[in-house]
């Protein structure tokens, strides 16, 4: 038993232990969960440990024993520096989520908080699971209680986005799933890393035909959760209805799930066939990176406005892992994280409005900033983060990413550039309208400052976004270790190469350019 | 050398008064903001003193930044002799309007996020042009703007306040793109973004014939710093900005914020050098943003707005010095400029606090009699900026129009037009303050709506206190005497001057261009009122388009603007999203009988109950799946 094993089940004991709790007892509920997360956030800082110092090549904290014998299914789970921060990523935002929703949710207390614990369990999973089989059953059970989050505590039409996201989600599992079982077939193993060896030496040979169609099932079932244009739609609509809490974990977490299999599957699996989609695919991510952005920037209601900037984001997330370079890669992995701590920061922002005001739509507010000063700047700054500002963590990302596509087609660098413009218009737009101007005699009643609690919930992602803009390097070097493997990995078999064009010394630089000089002249 | 503290001060004292201002009593706000900056500017000094005489680049690393791949960036930063002369502009200016502004913003609330902002933007702007390297060039460039947004929205109660801070950002961010494209493909074609580095490596490159990399690098350097330098066709901002109190439209928008695109322009000259190209669109847009935005100052009756153009047209002679090649002439400009420019709006702000918040031209008048110090100081820059012999202005537009002319002697013609109406409406805006009789106050003050919230009570217009006019005097020193620092020869060992003999008769031109502007405009505005009300009727046409500006923001209002908005909001929207997507997933959601059916049974009652068989349903097709395809 591993300390990783503690971190995955801690969270799936304390959801047990809630339902213990009596019904009758919200406040022990609320402390038993907040507790609980707590406890788990301190004990997968362990998980740093071997990543302090060095960067371990395989993976660590591994555990790999039998769990159903036919078929073979194992479970089997491990840690490097991809899932590392993903994970630290979720056991921080959980007991974040537990105190944004403190007092907005009243109502079967228990089962709420219980929900994200079980939720948590899910999620931690999906990252770590190194049996396809195991992932898959990870990745259902996030549905279950993100589904019940949105059902029960979610807005006016929250049984159709609970529906819509579930029924969205479920067709393309139901192709991965089928694509895992074909693979079992074909290699007598669920296990990923079997499989992945069995397919870089040779072992295991997939016709060009199967490459594709496997990989396709897969690609669809993580583009649907990232969402990448145009499977989007579901996500507008579960985050408008969902609780606070429940957006948060959807976007900070539940989309990343998405990027997370793209990059752990998707390419050491079926490297010939995600290279070769790479320009389809590129065109779907640069044109919901300014669809998005586009369509937030129209939007009313400001949940919607910071879901649609999700499709925008997350245009940039695909763009860099589908360019194949490291700092593309890098770029994306930062700005998974990236995300989550910023898009994070502005639902729970939102929700602070939404809680003062019962009110979503952007025209219910103005003059936000008389009555309120101190929520008025953490919105800025949460603000300033997603538009990618210098010096915060969106920015690190955000250039990885274009630099990493500019140096193999500077024409997708040019337009996915556009959408840093737009970003700009549409969430400054949005803070301008609602903070800004003259405030109403009833909204200025109604609109007291940050409280502590709300400072406390706000404060770890506040100091992130500072920090992982600044310091990039105490969290780059274990995603670097892991994308630079993962690039060389989905080179295996690779009979065609995409032309990357390694940025040239300085001397073969200048004779390169005295060639184009002349070739102008 | 510790290069880093320069910056470090005024974030300190940003990050002090903007977390504990506002329970810290006036006395300490002023002391930590004004403190900062002044031992910045201490630090600066000791640190030139130490490495003088600065022949070569004195560079600390500190931290790498960004690692990932062969890409490494830094935080590096770095003095040489370019650096030195921003350096001394930026404290030194920076520490008087700081001063000025105790006095200027006295009666103003939200006083310490105003000076929690202002020495935020000194932390950007010093770390702009302390960086090493463009991508920590980029971040004090992004963050500029990002207190220039701030400080123009610093009214956010009026809606053209928030308006103005937006526009100026958005128009930023498309200059932005142009420089972060330059970023990329430099790192592309270099495998570097370390100033030295690409520099080197670029010196010994042939200058490109045609249209090369370079040179498409070298237009997307100048699209950054047209927009944040104001330039044709992304000037639109700055106008607006005056929006921000004058005091920040004095430090931010005319001294030092908008000159950092010259900066740019100028250290990477040894870009420049390879594209001839390049270097002649940077001269034409120079040129012609300087003779535009001065026609439209010709006519303007905010004196703030005049100030502004005359900003923007100043910045057009600054990239006509560099596009003609005269680099170090362009930084003469920015420091000249420097002197003359926030003198003008600090003295604006002076005319502006003595008449309560008056900013329109046609109500002042006469202040001489009220505001003698004002209006000496604002003569002193008038004539600086008018070319007047020996000030400051004279110096450093001389050896750009000079450069003007060996790089094509019709830049040189046009550049000493404008040089003529520079001075026209620059006395213009003089004499309708301070001649004649007083003409206030306005009779629609209220709801009148000017960029600056600034009101003290009314009755006589009176001179402005000593924190105020003890930075207007120093300033007027610079103004009148800052032409003698020789910036060129001091610049000399990196961008070496022109050889080739002095044409005098170019020099007496330019200074009798502006000469004749200054008569004009005593003729029209002192000696015959009336005259230039008559003219202006008779000229009506022209008149209009001149005040309107142009009609520019109606323009991109009516092509750029509405379209996005509309087409985003029906095509995209309503149309892809609402009806092609989600009616395609609807549609075939319905047609398997499966969304409606599971909509209809879960509308029915109990959720809970049902949605529990749904899970139960998936879990046990899960396992039926998992354990059916054993053989």
């Amino acid at each position: 038993m591993s300390l990783l094993d503690l971190v995955i089940f801690l969270p799936l004991i304390g959801f047990l232990a809630l339902l213990l709790v009596p019904r009758g007892a919200p406040g022990m509920s609320r402390t038993a969960a907040l507790g609980i997360s707590l406890v788990i956030f301190l004990v997968s800082l362990g998980l740093l440990g071997p990543y302090w110092f060095a960067q371990p090549t395989g993976y660590t904290f591994s555990t790999d024993i039998p769990w159903i014998s036919t078929p073979t299914i194992r479970y089997h789970v491990g840690l490097d520096g991809l899932s590392l921060w993903l994970i630290l990523l979720t056991t921080l935002l959980t007991p974040i989520c537990i105190v944004i929703s403190w007092k907005y949710i009243q109502n079967r207390v228990k089962e709420y908080f219980a929900f994200l614990l079980l939720l948590e369990f899910g999620l931690i999973g999906v990252f770590v699971a190194l049996d396809l089989f195991l992932f898959y059953v990870f990745w259902e059970i996030t549905l279950v209680p993100m589904y019940f989050l949105i059902g029960i505590w979610g807005h006016d039409r929250r049984i159709y986005a609970a529906v819509k996201f579930f029924l969205y989600t479920m067709a393309g599992s139901v192709l991965m799933l089928a694509a895992m079982i074909y693979l079992y077939n074909r290699s007598g193993s669920f296990d990923f890393t079997i499989i992945q060896s069995m397919i870089q030496t040779g072992r295991l040979s997939l016709s060009w035909e199967e490459q594709i169609l496997l990989f396709l099932a897969f690609f669809i079932a993580f583009a649907i959760k990232v969402p990448l244009f145009p499977l989007h739609t579901w996500l507008p609509d579960a985050h408008v209805e969902a609780p606070t809490a429940g957006s948060v974990m959807l976007a900070s977490v539940m989309l990343k799930m998405g990027c997370y299999g793209l990059i752990r599957f998707c390419l050491p699996l079926f490297p010939n066939a995600a290279r070769s989609c790479s320009g389809w695919i590129n065109a779907l991510a640069i044109t919901g990176i300014i669809y998005g952005a586009l369509v937030a920037m129209v939007q009313p209601n400001m949940k919607k406005l910071v879901a649609y900037s999700s499709v925008s984001h997350l245009g940039f997330v695909v763009l860099g892992i589908f360019s194949f370079t490291q700092q593309g890669m890098d770029g994306a992995v930062y700005q998974m994280l990236n995300h989550g701590i910023s898009t994070g920061g502005l639902f729970i922002m939102v929700g602070y409005l939404y809680e003062r005001r019962h009110s979503l739509e952007i025209k219910s507010f103005g003059g936000v900033a008389t009555p309120a000063p101190n929520l008025s700047t953490v919105f800025l700054i949460t603000t300033l983060a997603s538009i990618g500002l210098p010096l915060l963590n969106n920015f690190i990302g955000e250039f990885l990413v274009l630099q990493g596509a500019a140096t193999v087609n500077f024409s997708w660098t040019v337009f996915a550039a556009i959408g840093v413009i737009l970003s700009a218009v549409y969430m400054l737009w949005m803070y301008q309208r609602v903070i800004y101007g003259r405030a109403t005699e009833d909204l200025a009643h109604h609109m007291p400052d940050l409280s502590g609690r709300e400072w406390a919930a706000m404060l770890p992602l506040l100091v992130l976004m500072v920090w992982m803009g600044s310091f990039s390097q105490s969290f780059l070097p274990p995603i670097s270790a892991q994308t630079a493997k993962i690039l060389e990995q989905s080179k295996v078999g690779v009979d065609f190469r995409v032309s990357v064009k390694n940025p040239a010394p300085v001397l073969s630089s200048a004779v390169e350019n005295k060639e184009t000089g002349s070739a102008a002249r | 050398m510790n290069l880093w503290l320069i910056p470090i001060f005024p974030l300190l004292g940003s990050a002090i008064n903007g977390v504990f201002g506002r329970r810290l009593p006036k006395q300490v706000v002023n002391l930590v903001a004004v403190g900062s900056v002044l031992l910045s500017f201490l630090w600066v000094l000791k640190t030139l003193s130490a490495a003088w005489p600065l022949e070569s680049a004195v560079k600390e690393s500190y931290f790498t930044w960004i690692q990932s791949g062969n890409l490494q960036i830094g935080c590096d930063l770095m003095v040489d002799r370019l650096t030195a002369v921003m350096l001394l502009v930026v404290t030194g200016v920076g520490a008087l309007i700081h001063i000025y502004a105790i006095g200027y913003m006295a009666h103003e609330g939200g006083y310490y996020r105003f000076f929690s902002y202002l020495n935020l933007f000194m932390f950007f702007m010093l770390v702009l042009v302390l960086g090493a390297n463009f991508l920590l060039l980029f971040v004090g460039w992004e963050g500029v703007g990002l207190c220039s947004y701030l400080l123009i929205g610093f009214y956010f109660l009026e809606k053209f306040a928030g308006d103005a801070g937006k526009k100026a950002f958005i128009v930023n961010r498309i200059g932005d793109f142009g420089f972060s494209l330059a970023m990329f493909l430099i790192f592309v074609n270099f495998g570097t973004l370390d100033f030295g580095r690409v520099f080197t490596s670029a010196k010994s490159m042939t200058p490109e014939a045609g249209v090369g990399v370079i040179t498409v690098i070298c237009l997307l350097l100048m699209v950054g710093a047209a927009g944040k330098s104001a330039q044709l066709p992304l000037y639109v901002w700055l106008p607006d900005a005056m929006a921000g109190p004058t005091p920040v439209s004095a430090l931010i928008h005319a001294a030092t914020m908008v000159t950092a695109g010259v900066y740019m322009v100028t250290r990477s000259a040894a870009l420049f050098h390879l594209a001839p190209v390049a270097m002649n669109v940077v001269a034409i847009i120079g040129l012609a943003t300087a003779f535009f935005a001065a026609t439209i100052g010709l006519v303007q009756n905010d004196i703030k707005k005049v100030y502004a153009y005359s900003t923007v047209s100043q910045l057009g002679y600054m990239f006509l010095g560099c596009g003609a090649g005269a680099f170090s002439a362009g930084i003469f400009h920015v420091m000249t400029h420097a002197f003359f420019k926030a003198l003008l709006f600090l003295g604006a702000g002076s005319v502006i606090h003595a008449c309560a918040g008056e900013q329109d031209l046609r109500y002042m008048g006469g202040l001489r009699k009220y505001t003698p110090i004002t209006m000496i100081t604002l003569l002193c820059a008038s004539v600086a900026i008018a070319g007047v012999p020996p000030f400051s202005g004279f110096f450093s537009k001389d050896e750009i129009l000079a450069a003007a002319y060996e790089h094509a002697p019709w830049m040189y013609w046009v550049g000493v037009f404008t040089a003529g109406m520079t001075a026209f409406y620059v006395f213009r805006a003089f004499f309708l303050a301070f001649a004649g009789q007083y003409r206030g106050p306005n009779p629609h003050a209220a709801g009148h709506g000017h960029g600056d919230d600034h009101g003290h009570g009314h009755g006589k217009p009176h001179e402005s206190p000593l924190v105020m006019t003890v930075p207007l005097m120093i300033l007027a020193i610079g103004s009148l005497a800052g032409g003698f620092i020789n910036i060129p020869k001091w610049l000399e060992p990196m961008y070496p001057l022109a050889e080739g003999p002095e044409n005098h008769m170019l020099v007496y031109i330019s200074v009798a261009a502006g000469l004749i502007g200054i008569a004009i405009a005593f003729f029209l505005y002192v000696v015959k009122p009336s005259l230039a009300e008559s003219l202006a009727s008779a000229l009506s046409g022209p008149y209009k388009l001149l005040y309107n500006k142009y009609f520019v923001d109606e323009v991109y209002d009516a092509t750029i603007v509405h379209p996005l908005e509309e087409g985003s909001r029906t095509v995209l929207w309503r149309g892809v999203d609402a009806g092609v997507i989600d009616g395609t997933v609807n549609g075939v959601g319905a047609r398997a009988r499966g969304m409606g059916n599971v909509l209809r049974l879960l509308q029915g009652g109990n959720i809970g109950g049902y949605a529990a068989w749904v899970v139960l349903g998936s879990l046990l097709v899960i396992l039926y799946v998992g354990l059916g395809v054993g053989r």
